[in-house]
């Protein structure tokens, strides 16, 4: 009988058809390899394959866009968990809430990452445009992404708001209320707003009633924060973040010259 | 080993065997004449001299230490401190106080010294169409891809301002020190939700002796046009009187030289959203100092 040898079987794995199909290149560390683990891999492939040594050191990156980014795919992946025991109406969100968090295996723990990676998600944004304004990142020929920049930082901040509304307690209600509120004073849009009776605007059709779905919040208002919430908002934020991601990788990290 | 590729990546070979020498301790470029890094900026054409690693593993594993360090904590975090759910939505009960979530505070707190019109819709349109401009307000050259302060000093001040000192602090302010009523409280002072301050502000042209409606609107809008003036002028002598040869400062000839690259456009702008950043704590002045409500009083806005 004979020997069972582990590198053998491991060669005829590695060698096989199958396996090289999918692994294009071994793992040895040669400088070869290292480029392609960044250039062969989709994800990696955000980065380029060489980066200036500064872009790797944390004092000077706070590595504040990237925690974004990662605190954002947290509130994905606990987004959509926390979607398949929600009901987006006012008989049964609440009810839904309770459930999740006493009935539900890990509903606690989804539903508290989730919203602890929000709040973290909009101080890692403001701390990493504090970073960029510091090493003056905007500057030519990064103007364009910084402005990018700032649209993520208010879809941010959307996205966070639309969601305060959906646990439907006392506590998101009055929130949202406060904040809702203020369109009713928009200028021209808002029945209170200055200048309102120039296009005939009232509690009933202005600029809340568009954000409410009606005069004051209520069933409408959790349906419309729901979509935007879990599908308007993301799907801007990531086109956004496409063109945010890919600028970096056209322009480089800034640096000095 | 075979190679799948079939050597069909010729420029990835050729970068590697570029940053062969670099693979493994990753050394120091190869020094330029004497030995130290050049500080004159070279363009990219001087590649020869580039400073680069490779991102597999420099910059991975940072990436991927960092996230599983965030990972943990927000994790730990979950597990110890659980998301808050009040009683069921009702909105025939209001709550005293209704707070906004917390990184909106800033604004609320702004309602007590500005109609909402402005404090909720206008301020913040301000501040997120300023934030877009500042790339192209900001002309210095100087202070792009690194710390530095002295380089930038007046641009870093402002931005200092804007983000700590007035959206930041405002949100402490909202979340710790306010109470029912809006009220100020001191953090461990008993919230009475009863408590009444007594509201003896007035307006600006009312404290001045105007009682006529006409005249009092007349003489507000004189008040917010001559802010805007005198700050303007201020605004333009200061820059104009920026000392030539600064060392710190990207153009030798002063603030003549600044103002000749700035432009009327770049200089109104900035001066317009600066003015309205700091219109904000004047207005702030005014009400603790004077009690002053609004400044302007019309039959359509007041500010």
């Amino acid at each position: 009988m004979a020997k069972f040898d582990l590198q053998e079987v491991k060669r005829q794995i590695v060698e096989s058809q199958a396996w090289q199909s999918i692994f294009r290149h071994g793992y040895e560390d040669t400088p070869r390899n290292r480029i392609l683990m960044v250039s062969g891999n989709i994800w990696l492939h955000l980065h380029p394959s060489k980066v200036q040594r500064h872009a790797t050191r944390l004092r000077f990156t706070w590595c504040m866009g990237g925690i974004t980014f990662l605190l954002f795919l947290v509130t994905v992946i606990t987004g959509i968990y926390l979607m398949f025991y929600y009901r987006p109406t006012a008989e049964y969100a609440y009810a839904d809430m309770k459930y999740l968090e006493f009935d539900m295996p890990f509903g606690m723990l989804m539903r508290n990452m989730h919203r602890w990676a929000a709040h973290g998600m909009v101080i890692a944004v403001w701390l990493h445009m504090f970073r960029v304004f510091m090493t003056g990142s905007y500057k030519p020929p990064r103007e364009f992404n910084w402005v990018v920049g700032v649209i993520l930082l208010v879809l941010t901040l959307l996205l966070s708001f639309t969601g305060y509304l959906l646990p439907w307690d006392q506590l998101s209600i009055w929130a949202v209320t406060v904040g809702s509120n203020m369109a009713r004073a928009t200028p021209l849009l808002g029945h209170e707003g200055p200048f309102h009776e120039v296009l005939g605007v009232n509690p009933i059709y202005d600029a809340r009633a568009f954000l409410f779905g009606g005069s004051e919040i209520g069933p409408h208002t959790l349906l419309r924060f729901y979509i935007l919430h879990c599908i308007f908002f993301p799907l801007l934020a990531s086109l956004f973040m496409a063109v945010h991601f890919w600028r970096i990788r056209r322009d480089g990290i800034s640096g000095p010259l | 080993m075979a190679d799948p590729t079939g050597g069909n990546v010729p420029s990835m070979k050729m970068q590697a065997a570029g940053g062969g020498a670099a693979a493994r301790s990753a050394p120091k470029p190869a020094p330029a004449a004497g030995g130290k890094r050049i500080e004159v900026p070279i363009k990219k054409a001087g590649s020869g001299i580039e400073d680069k690693l490779h991102t597999w593993p420099f910059l991975v594993r940072s990436e991927f230490l960092m996230s599983v360090a965030v990972i943990v904590i927000l994790a730990v975090w979950s597990l110890t401190i659980n998301a808050p759910l009040e009683g069921p939505a009702n909105t025939t009960r209001t709550p005293n106080p209704s707070k906004a979530p917390w990184y909106f505070l800033g604004l609320q707190e702004m309602l007590v010294f500005f109609d909402p019109w402005y404090a909720g819709v206008v301020l913040p349109s301000f501040v997120i169409v300023g934030l877009m401009l500042i790339p192209y307000l900001d002309i210095n050259p100087k202070g792009n891809g690194y710390y530095t302060f002295r380089e930038r000093k007046y641009e870093i001040l402002t931005f200092l301002l804007g983000f700590q000192v007035l959206w930041v602090s405002f949100i402490i302010i909202g979340t710790f020190f306010r109470g029912p009523g809006w009220n100020w409280f001191w953090p461990g002072q008993v919230w009475d939700p009863h408590l009444v301050e007594s509201l003896t502000n007035v307006d600006l042209p009312y404290l001045f002796g105007f009682r006529d409606y006409t005249a009092s609107a007349l003489f507000g809008l004189s008040c917010i046009v001559a802010y805007f003036v005198v700050g303007y002028v201020l605004f333009y002598m200061w820059v104009r009187a920026r000392p030539a040869n600064d060392p710190w400062s990207s153009f030798p000839g002063g603030g003549k030289e600044l103002l000749e690259h700035w432009g009327p456009v770049r200089f109104g702008i900035t001066g317009f959203l600066f003015l309205a950043m700091i219109g904000v704590l004047v207005k702030m002045a005014l009400r603790h100092a004077l009690n002053i409500k609004y400044i302007m009083v019309t039959p359509w806005i007041n500010i």
